[in-house]
């Protein structure tokens, strides 16, 4: 009876221990998350702004606003940002993938490749920012040199609309090293007898690749293109910094967009309708992307 | 069979080597270039070692830039991250492993999803709140949050660490009269250092780069941190590229510094991330 009784005392106790040890989380779990979602979701239906008096309660107004012509802009943020994702997942993936797969090969000096290859994504994006407008420089820059010589002409590089995104996906394949070590980490994962069993049966490196490593790393591969999508569609840095946008808005992405209106036009409700639209896009891809996986990626066990 | 083996490997390295060479260049480049004055810089066809070494844009950026001045700032905030994330980080992490309480997993499992959250939808509403308590253009609104738990992944990162640590130790603790806080503090955050020392790492490399909020809250000139101030260079020495990209290179060095001697842990931590996801 008395181990009965103290036992159901210690599980409250436990439980008071569980909430005080995790109370800070929580409590900026609940401040910074929940409670903001909120804000934002009934922000979204008014005109509110920070740095003005009255607020007027809109409805849905602010969602109609994006997809009438009252907005100019919000099409072209949506053309950018879909064009910069739809390029730059697939294109860092495949680098990453195939950094990971040269890696995981019995080669010496592999550590010090895998330092080379992961150390542009720890220069901060601001630096590396700096650098690249320097290596694109329309007059001086290397790869502009580099391109003339080889008989390209003067690539437009971020100056021209037709290559800024292409450019900006383009400089973030320097920073796949979180995605290359993803893979690697899945890489060493597959157990050694899968690529016996292809020896045995006379198959080489490609029938590896192919019946071995592909279908073994599909849940790696699924991660990592869940992470670089709700990446990419968030990507900001590049826009503010190299380009503002331009030229002609070809690469006004969305989160700038939303981050213009809020704190340059003071627009701070349309904006949380902005933030809105772009959280339900992203759930609606993840959604598909995740109705998909049964499909093609491989769990293991049966 | 033996001939075939030795030239795929001289293929791999020649792939390693030119992969590792353009993963390399835009780094090398902006250190080469700290070292030019502006008429080297502009030199066509351009030049790759510089001829002569010139160390006077070092001390122009030293002298004539607030640049230094922000690197207190930044590690002031570096440091006020990490204590945070790692006390209330590993605080919340030993209560979603180590204790047993209803509702435990799904909280967890509710906190994770939030990770997957844009956060430009709880940007403004955050912002708004931070500007109504009047402490927008202070270091709170980078520093509170760390906090208060910091980033869910940290939790994750830490929790995944303590399931690793057998439960006896703690239990016989308990039985030995010891207190929960005791256990966690005397135990099994000395067991689980290394995994606390990938996240301070992580800490510091995010804390360092994190451009958009340090730009959104900062607006006082010498309360700016290095993204902010060297973002600032650039458009007031637009056209001294010797100078920005000096001070690029210091800006980045302190990481460069962190992933060299840190990088076991640093890539072990991320690798961890894919696991389990």
């Amino acid at each position: 009876m008395k181990t009965a009784s103290s036992l159901r005392q210690s599980s409250r106790s436990e439980t008071l221990t569980g909430w005080l040890f995790a109370a800070p989380a929580l409590i900026g779990f609940v401040l910074l998350t929940v409670v903001p979602m909120i804000v934002s979701l009934v922000l979204s239906l008014t005109d509110y702004s920070v740095f003005k008096q009255e607020v007027n309660f809109l409805g849905l107004g602010n969602y109609l606003t994006m997809f009438s012509s009252k907005d100019v802009y919000f099409k072209d943020a949506l053309k950018a940002t879909a064009y910069y994702t739809l390029l730059n997942v697939p294109a860092s993936l495949l680098v990453a993938l195939l950094l990971a797969l040269a890696l995981n090969t019995n080669i010496k000096g592999r550590g010090i490749f895998r330092s080379i290859f992961y150390l542009p994504s720890i220069v901060p994006s601001v630096a590396s920012c700096v650098v690249w407008l320097w290596l694109l420089n329309q007059q001086y820059g290397l790869l502009t040199t580099v391109a003339k010589n080889l008989g390209f002409g003067t690539p437009g590089w971020l100056w021209d609309k037709n290559t800024v995104i292409p450019t900006i996906v383009m400089m973030g394949l320097w920073n796949t090293g979180n995605t290359m070590v993803i893979f690697l980490a899945g890489l060493q994962g597959i157990p050694r007898v899968y690529y016996e069993a292809v020896d045995v049966d006379g198959g080489n490196a490609w029938h590896k690749l192919i019946y071995v490593v592909l279908p073994m790393l599909t849940p790696t591969i699924f991660f990592n293109a869940m992470t670089a999508i709700i990446g990419s569609f968030q990507v900001f840095t590049e826009g503010y910094i190299l380009t503002k946008g331009g030229p002609g808005n070809s690469s006004l992405f969305y989160v700038y967009y939303l981050f213009r209106q809020a704190f340059e036009k003071a627009n701070m409700g349309y904006a949380c309708a902005l933030a809105w639209f772009l959280m339900l896009v992203i759930l609606f891809i993840t959604m598909i992307v995740l109705k998909t996986q049964k499909k093609w990626v491989y769990y293991g066990g049966d | 069979m033996k001939k075939k083996h030795l030239v795929g490997k001289i293929l791999l390295y020649l792939f390693l080597i030119c992969f590792a060479f353009i993963a390399i260049l835009p780094f090398l480049w902006m250190v080469r270039s700290s070292f030019m004055t502006l008429k080297q810089i502009f030199v066509m066809p351009p030049e790759w070692i510089p001829d002569p070494w010139t160390f006077s844009n070092y001390k122009d950026v030293a002298t004539k830039t607030s640049i230094f001045s922000y690197f207190g700032n930044s590690i002031y905030l570096v440091f006020m991250n990490i204590v945070g994330v790692l006390l209330t980080g590993s605080m919340a992490a030993y209560a979603f492993s180590r204790v047993r309480w209803r509702g435990r997993d799904k909280i967890f499992a509710l906190l994770l999803t939030s990770m997957m959250l844009p956060s430009a939808v709880t940007l403004i509403p955050v912002y708004i709140g931070w500007s109504k308590l009047g402490l927008v253009d202070t270091y709170a609104p980078l520093i509170i949050p760390a906090f208060l738990g910091g980033c869910a992944y940290n939790i994750f990162l830490l929790r995944q660490f303590f399931l690793t640590i057998p439960r006896e130790l703690d239990e016989a603790a308990l039985v030995d009269g010891a207190s929960r806080f005791r256990i966690y503090w005397n135990i099994d955050l000395p067991l689980a250092a290394s995994a606390m020392i990938v996240v301070g790492l992580l800490d510091f490399m995010s804390t360092w780069n994190d451009f958009l909020p340090q730009m959104l809250y900062i607006n006082t000139m010498d309360r700016y941190t290095v993204a902010v101030g060297l973002q600032n260079l650039l458009g007031k020495y637009s056209s001294k590229w010797n100078i920005v990209l000096t001070a690029s290179v210091i800006v980045s060095l302190p990481c460069v510094i962190v992933f060299l001697f840190g990088q076991k842990h640093i890539i072990g931590g991320i690798a961890m991330t894919g696991i389990k996801g």
